[in-house]
């Protein structure tokens, strides 16, 4: 069993090219699409300052994500672990001597590009994380000492982003976390413990949040609380989607964002421009686009004949979809306001890239989906 | 492999339940849309708009004041002024110092101006200096293209050329207090002036105009993006009035020293020609607003400038008030013309003694001897004949004790006592002793200027029920009766009697008013002196001597009156002066009115003169 003939199992770029899911790419290229005219009519129906400079991400990122989807499966998973190390010391990087943007130390400036680890560690959280369930027998899985180690691998880097500080991110990797572990077959009283757990220590976090994270909370139960200032964006956001009706205002002519009322029209708040100018429509087709995506994601995930390529690939579509679910219900007043740009859409290299390399890994994953992955790597001939 | 595909069957599980999950919170999400965009939409679109778009009033200017001639009365002046547009200029403080090298700003000003700038959003403009001289302006507007930020900009602000000289008449604009609103959204307008008193006052509805609307697309920092529509407004209409302005300054110019009021009325008309009341105030300072100090001044001023003293000015009318009292007995037939009355300084009633203004005595007077020679002792007489309340009752058809409907607010009443007035108010019956004091129009009688003029005007236009006309509607003409006034209730001969001893107040050398006669005998006039008393003689004093007004202190002495009307053929024009604290009719009062009563004619005959060609009236004059 454990010595499978590899040879029989390498794919030439042919076969590859051929296993691609083509349709999945052209889903991709659509959303991004209708990010960039987001970004072009936020600029007032300019290319400049956004549009053009992220068209030229979103290159840079389709290729790297053809890149990777090319790059057989077993590399990435041996890859998995390093790539982790690698993240967590970008973390601590960052945490020491990164720049202080944003009211929190998020950027390591690499000279020709500004580099956030934290995306980095949502690639290789949800990598590592498939790597060491992929090793676990169904038994292992239920025993709690198996699960000491991969807990250890979420809150590493779940605190240091945590005390930078980004929440949003934070929530987005335990979370995304959560759900691998949930995939992977953890008992559901472990689940159940951990819940009682967080709802116990609520009023202790409470103590430790950042002042204007706790204005967060307290202005999303009552946005009038504080009309000029954590308020304000959500008044405005609700004002901007409600006033679009079901057809929108029209491209180019939503007056909430042309005349600046509201604020970060072009990164997290970018979907209240979309409802205002495109309406309910226009929104229920981006979370069509979106559901479409995850259907396949989770397809990919049927399809994979390795527990590697099922758990890396539903671990990026949830990812995925915390990303959307957080921003969407961000912006319409059910959640606090928390930094989660919306996938494909949102001002933002770092992001835009690191989905794009998700999306890779996925696509890496059905493109090698027949082939099966000895359960002990060590064991593993190559 | 079997290990294998427990956990691939475990995943395959775990993996719809969380595809089922998520799939749960996007329909949530797509729910939440819906409620938003189109349950809610309405209301969202409405905050949308009243996000976006703002209405700006356009103020409309307001209506001009003209004089029966067109002379301007009231305009609204340009304003020059300077505003800083801070995002214009990198460092607002330099761009200051700069300005303050071409016009002075104290440093008062400059601090003001720091902190509005820093209180508002940068593209706001902030008044910097106001009311430039246009030689200021003009440098400012020089040196404009070197200094950031600076415009010079032109305001409209209330102004009036006349200045005091008309401050009770036309009254004043000032800043909208609460009892002012109306709904009008024009007076929620910053700056926004409305009339506070005078015609400013009374005409308000008409000189305000109606207000324009912008509405203007504003983004969320205020500033204006573009207009979408506007309507402009209806500028206010302009009021004309029966005043003649040059009339006016003379007459003003000519109570300059006095606290005093005139008035000037057209007997047919009831044109008010001049409508003077001195002290006057700058009506300017109300507009831009007094000081402390200034408001203390003009309120505890004992001359009271604030008061319309020729409409709200109540004094005992003296013996000007001797022609309702002659007539009243007239008519009643208490008295025949001819009838002679012995005054021999005093008469007696019960106990009490009642002086005649001359110790001596007149000896025997008639009626009109009695008007000319103005003998209290023969008002004595008749009054007591013919009672109080048969005097009050002509005194009512001459417009004495009623408001005479002067469109400008605050007239007073006046005092014609009854009997029956004096037990309801006083709650004590009738003397006839006061019969005989109200027989000299001194006691409880009390006239406002106004009501002595339209009383003159009533005896001169042979007893017509003239009112005064301060304004002058669309329909009307100048000196052009709006409407045939009705009869008075009152003897031709009475009426003729009276006049004719007025005629010779001014004109018989016995005349108390011979000294301030009009010699011209086309202009001269027909008066009555007046000198009302303001304090009790005592006997003790009586029984010394009377002290002389001059030797009293001035809130003491007589108040001096004279009415008047002219020229004696044909009257057109009526008149009354009253002087507070003057002294004596004849000697304060009747000077006064012959220099008016010239003016007003001289006047006349200048604008009846054409500007060329022959004219019979010129051609009389020059030959």
């Amino acid at each position: 069993m454990a010595l499978v003939d590899d040879r029989r199992h390498e794919m030439t770029f042919f076969q590859k090219v051929r296993n691609t899911n083509w349709f999945l790419i052209i889903l991709v290229c659509l959303t991004a699409g209708f990010g960039l005219a987001m970004l072009y009519s936020v600029a007032g129906g300019k290319m400049d300052p956004w549009a053009s400079r992220q068209s030229m991400r979103f290159a840079v990122g389709m290729s790297l994500m053809l890149f990777v989807a090319f790059v057989d499966i077993r590399i990435w998973l041996r890859l998995a672990y390093p790539l982790y190390a690698v993240g967590l010391v970008l973390l601590l990087i960052v945490e020491l001597m990164g720049e202080v943007g944003m009211g929190a130390q998020r950027w390591l400036d690499l000279g020709f590009f500004n580099l956030q680890p934290s995306e980095v560690m949502k690639i290789a959280l949800v990598l590592a994380l498939a790597r060491y369930f992929h090793g676990l027998t169904g038994e292992d899985v239920q025993r709690f000492r198996w699960l000491i180690v991969p807990i250890l691998m979420v809150i590493a880097p779940a605190g240091l982003v945590l005390v930078e500080p980004d929440l949003g991110t934070a929530v987005l990797l335990i979370m995304g976390a959560g759900a691998l572990f949930f995939a992977a077959g953890v008992l559901w009283w472990k689940f159940a413990l951990v819940f009682v757990a967080v709802l116990g220590s609520i009023p202790f976090a409470w103590d430790r949040l950042h002042l204007y994270q706790r204005e967060r909370i307290l202005t999303l139960f009552n946005p009038e609380r504080d009309p000029l200032g954590a308020g304000y964006q959500i008044m405005q956001s609700k004002i901007a989607l409600g006033s679009g009706g079901l057809w929108g205002k029209g491209f180019l002519l939503g007056t909430q964002s042309h005349l600046n009322f509201l604020p970060e029209k072009h990164s997290d708040f970018i979907f209240t421009t979309l409802g205002e100018e495109f309406g309910l429509v226009g929104g229920l087709i981006l979370l069509g686009l979106y559901t479409t995506i995850m259907i396949y994601g989770f397809a990919v995930a049927f399809h994979a004949r390795s527990q590697f390529g099922r758990l890396l690939a539903v671990g990026i579509t949830s990812t995925f979809f915390l990303y959307i679910f957080i921003n969407i219900a961000m912006v319409m007043g059910l959640i606090p306001v928390v930094g989660v740009p919306l996938p494909l859409i949102s001002w933002g290299g770092s992001a835009m890239v690191s989905i794009l390399i998700g999306f890779g890994l996925l696509l890496s994953v059905y493109i090698h989906r027949d082939i099966p992955i000895p359960r002990r790597p060590g064991l593993d001939p190559t | 492999m079997k290990r294998d595909g427990d956990r691939q069957r475990t995943f395959s599980r775990r993996a719809l339940i969380l595809g089922g999950a998520q799939a749960f919170l996007i329909t949530g999400l797509a729910a939440r849309m819906y409620y938003l965009q189109i349950v809610e939409s309405e209301q969202y679109k409405l905050l949308a708009d009243e996000n976006r778009i703002n209405m700006r009033l356009l103020s409309p200017p307001r209506g001009r004041v003209l004089d029966r001639r067109g002379v301007e009365l009231a305009n609204n002046q340009q304003n020059y002024r300077v505003v800083l547009v801070a995002e214009q200029t990198e460092d607002v403080a330099k761009t200051l110092d700069a300005l303050a090298q071409i016009i002075p700003i104290d440093s008062y000003e400059r601090a003001k101006v720091l902190r509005e700038v820093n209180r508002r959003r940068s593209f706001v403009p902030v008044t910097v200096a106001e009311n430039l001289t246009w030689e200021e302006f003009a440098r400012v507007n020089v040196f404009a293209p070197d200094l950031a930020g600076i415009q010079p900009d032109i305001g409209e602000s209330r102004a009036y050329p006349f200045g005091e000289t008309l401050a009770h008449v036309i009254g004043y604009v000032g800043a909208v207090s609460e009892k002012d609103l109306t709904g009008d959204p024009l007076l929620e307008l910053p700056g926004f002036r409305v009339g506070k008193s005078g015609v400013e006052r009374t005409r308000e509805d008409l000189l305000r105009g109606k207000a324009g609307v912008s509405r203007v697309e504003v983004n969320a920092y205020g500033r204006v993006i573009r207009e979408l529509n506007r309507r402009e407004g209806q500028p206010g209409g302009e009021v004309r009035l029966s005043l003649d302005a040059e009339l006016q300054s003379h007459t003003m110019a000519l109570l300059a020293e006095e606290s005093a009021a005139a008035v000037v009325m057209d007997v047919h008309s009831g044109d008010i020609l001049a409508l003077a009341s001195t002290p006057a105030f700058d009506p300017q300072g109300f507009n831009i607003g007094l000081t402390q100090q200034a408001w203390a001044d003009l309120t505890s001023d004992p001359r009271n400038p604030l008061l319309n003293k020729a409409i709200a000015g109540q004094y005992p009318p003296g013996s000007t008030f001797k022609m309702i009292v002659a007539m009243a007995a007239l008519d009643a037939g208490v008295v025949s013309p001819e009838q002679k009355v012995f005054c021999s300084g005093h008469v007696e009633l019960g106990n009490q003694r009642f002086h005649c203004w001359k110790r001596t005595g007149h000896g025997n007077v008639s009626l009109v001897d009695a008007i000319e020679q103005s003998c209290d002792v023969y008002f004595y007489d008749i009054a007591k004949r013919v009672g109080i309340d048969r005097i009050a009752e002509t005194a009512r058809q001459f417009g004495l004790g009623t408001a005479t409907g002067i469109e400008i607010p605050a007239e007073a009443q006046g005092l014609i006592p009854t009997r029956a007035w004096k037990l309801a108010r006083i709650g004590e019956s009738w003397q006839q002793g006061e019969t005989l004091v109200a027989g000299i129009g001194q006691g409880f009688v009390l006239t406002t200027p106004i009501q002595l003029a339209v009383m003159a005007a009533r005896i001169a236009n042979g007893g017509f029920a003239v009112t005064p006309r301060l304004i002058l509607d669309e329909e009307d003409d100048p000196g052009v009766p709006a409407a045939e006034p009705e009869r008075l209730a009152v003897g031709r001969e009475g009426l003729e009697l009276v006049a004719e001893g007025m005629r010779r107040v001014s004109n018989a050398p016995t005349g108390t008013a011979f000294g301030a006669r009009i010699t011209d005998r086309e202009m001269a006039l027909a008066g009555k002196t007046g000198t009302s008393q303001v304090r009790r003689i005592s006997r003790a004093e009586r029984d010394i001597r009377v002290l002389r007004n001059e030797e009293l202190p001035w809130e003491e002495r007589d108040h001096a009156l004279f009415v008047a009307f002219a020229p004696i053929d044909a009257p057109r024009y009526a008149l009354s002066v009253v002087v507070e604290h003057g002294g004596s009719g004849s000697r304060a009062a009747a000077p006064l009115a012959r220099d008016i009563m010239t003016k007003v004619q001289e006047i006349e005959r200048a604008l009846r003169k054409p500007v060329a060609g022959g004219n019979p009236v010129q051609n009389r004059e020059s030959g």
